[in-house]
């Protein structure tokens, strides 16, 4: 039987074997994700992303925990990074979640970045599309600890959570460019550490000055920057600013941990979604940039097949020697090879 | 375009587990830092694992190989127990190999129990590089001769 059948079936290996076989992009891989296509868009796609050590696996085990007692099921993938050096990785995200063990309603999988460098690694869109085919419910994916610029978890999940930590900067890295503009909810996790005030603080002035969804609703307004008042019902807006969360996630206690003030945060982006008619809209847009990366990488892969590489490094040769420019290099090529 | 699966590790996983209540996971760390070195993807799932969380790690993760750090002496009890809950879940095929203290008394056994390699202290990463090599071309050889049939 083919895998694909069989993770339709139910079948846990199953699962586990598809999911090697797209992250080495074996024989069959893409066969299987088309079989499975036409089942996935049913599970609610959650990115949890941050600093290295802000608690990115600690808030996905509670957060898997909290579904779980919803009886939803919950898969996990969790991103750690690929050594540039030697192509190992050390996966250790799982040391956090073994409170999930012995649970047949979680599946967790650990991926290594494999060079890929936006913070997920190049299988997980379809490694997800896979665990939303199989049924789970929720799907938690934790993307590697990331800077400043990893922003790819938004073209691939619905709800972004971006996790902070206290003591990570002013509050001007707050108003940077870059993760903090993709979330949709905000989280200072670590909450009773000194200085989490300060931090909830600087991430609410960041909204303030001007996320863009409130920026764009100021404006609106008879181009008047008028300040409006926060409703306690954020999808009760035509806009969605991200509610800033704390939370504990080590927390056995669940009303210190935060989380159900969480999953709420989360349960009303997705009603906001859905109230204004935003799915559709929205997963158009991640459709429309999946399709430009593929076909980038797909014309990439072309290129490396018919450019030789005689033709290549006689182009290096020829920039070396100053005897040509780079981006002329470039169209020369392309010129004479017609990909 | 798949730069890094050229490279000497080739994808390889490997599940890193300390079963029972022993607490010493230096071993068991420097093993795993040593096959991340060596290309490897290495889960490293921390102290006080049971023989049913290595098994759903195992299972979940798709792993080519588990390996067992065990310092305990408790050897004989948790490695059988491991190798139950694993063939339970269908994961016969999983080869199994340990490092800890393990006295050569114990080996025949352990190797009947299906544990394919055995490092003691004193052993160099080199070799245990070698070996899992070994034993995973061995085990992928093995798989394809099955679908073969």
């Amino acid at each position: 039987m083919l895998l694909a059948d069989e993770v339709l079936k139910g079948s846990r290996r199953a699962l586990a074997r598809l999911l090697t076989v797209i992250e080495n992009g074996s024989q069959g891989a893409d066969e299987a994700v088309a079989a499975l296509f036409s089942h996935t868009g049913q599970a609610w796609m959650i990115g949890i992303t941050g600093a290295p050590g802000t608690g990115k696996s600690s808030l996905v085990n509670t957060l898997a925990k909290a579904y779980r007692e919803q009886a939803k099921t919950v898969a996990i993938i969790a991103v750690d990074p690929t050594s540039p050096f030697s192509g190992g990785a050390i996966l250790g995200d799982r040391i956090r979640m073994r409170d999930l063990s012995g649970d047949k309603g979680v599946f967790i999988r650990s991926m290594a970045t494999r060079g890929s460098l936006g913070g997920l690694a190049r299988a997980t869109r379809d490694a997800m599309r896979v665990l939303d085919a199989a049924g789970f419910n929720v799907i938690l994916v934790e993307t590697v600890g990331a800077g400043q610029s990893e922003v790819d978890i938004v073209r691939a999940a619905q709800t972004t959570i971006v996790v902070e930590a206290p003591g990570m900067g002013d509050d001007v890295q707050a108003i940077k460019a870059g993760i903090l503009e993709i979330a949709d909810i905000l989280v200072v996790n670590k909450a009773d550490r000194p200085g989490a005030d300060n931090t909830v603080r600087g991430l609410r002035a960041m909204l303030e000055l001007g996320h863009p969804a409130a920026k764009s609703h100021m404006i609106s307004h008879h181009g008047q920057l008028i300040r409006l008042e926060k409703t306690t019902n954020p999808h009760e807006n035509t806009f969605w600013i991200p509610p800033v969360i704390r939370t504990v996630a080590t927390s056995e206690d669940t009303t210190v941990s935060g989380v159900q003030a969480l999953i709420e945060a989360i349960a009303d982006h997705r009603r906001y979604i859905a109230e204004n008619g935003l799915n559709t809209e929205l997963e158009r847009q991640r459709i429309e940039i999946e399709l430009y990366e593929r076909l980038q990488s797909a014309l990439m892969m072309r290129l490396q097949a018919e450019v030789t590489t005689s033709v290549l490094t006689d182009m290096i040769e020829r920039i070396q020697a100053r005897q040509i420019d780079p981006q002329h290099a470039v169209h020369l090529i392309l010129e004479t090879q017609k990909v | 375009m798949e730069f890094i699966n050229l490279m000497a590790g080739q994808g390889i996983r490997i599940l890193i587990a300390k079963p029972g209540l022993d607490g010493h996971d230096r071993g068991a760390k420097v093993i795993a830092r040593a096959l991340r070195d060596a290309g490897f993807e290495v889960i490293y799932t921390g102290l006080r694992q049971t023989p049913e969380m290595i098994a759903e790690a195992a299972l979940q993760e798709d792993v080519d190989v588990v390996g067992l750090s065990i310092l305990s002496g408790a050897h004989m009890a948790l490695v059988p127990r491991i190798r139950e809950v694993m063939n339970a879940n269908e994961l016969e095929d999983i080869p199994l190999i340990l490092g800890g203290i393990i006295p050569d008394d114990d080996k025949p056994q352990l190797a009947a129990m299906g544990v394919r390699g055995i490092f003691g202290p004193g052993t160099s990463t080199e070799e245990i590089v070698k070996q899992i090599h070994q034993i995973v071309t061995d085990k992928n050889s093995a798989n394809s001769s099955e679908q073969a049939t």
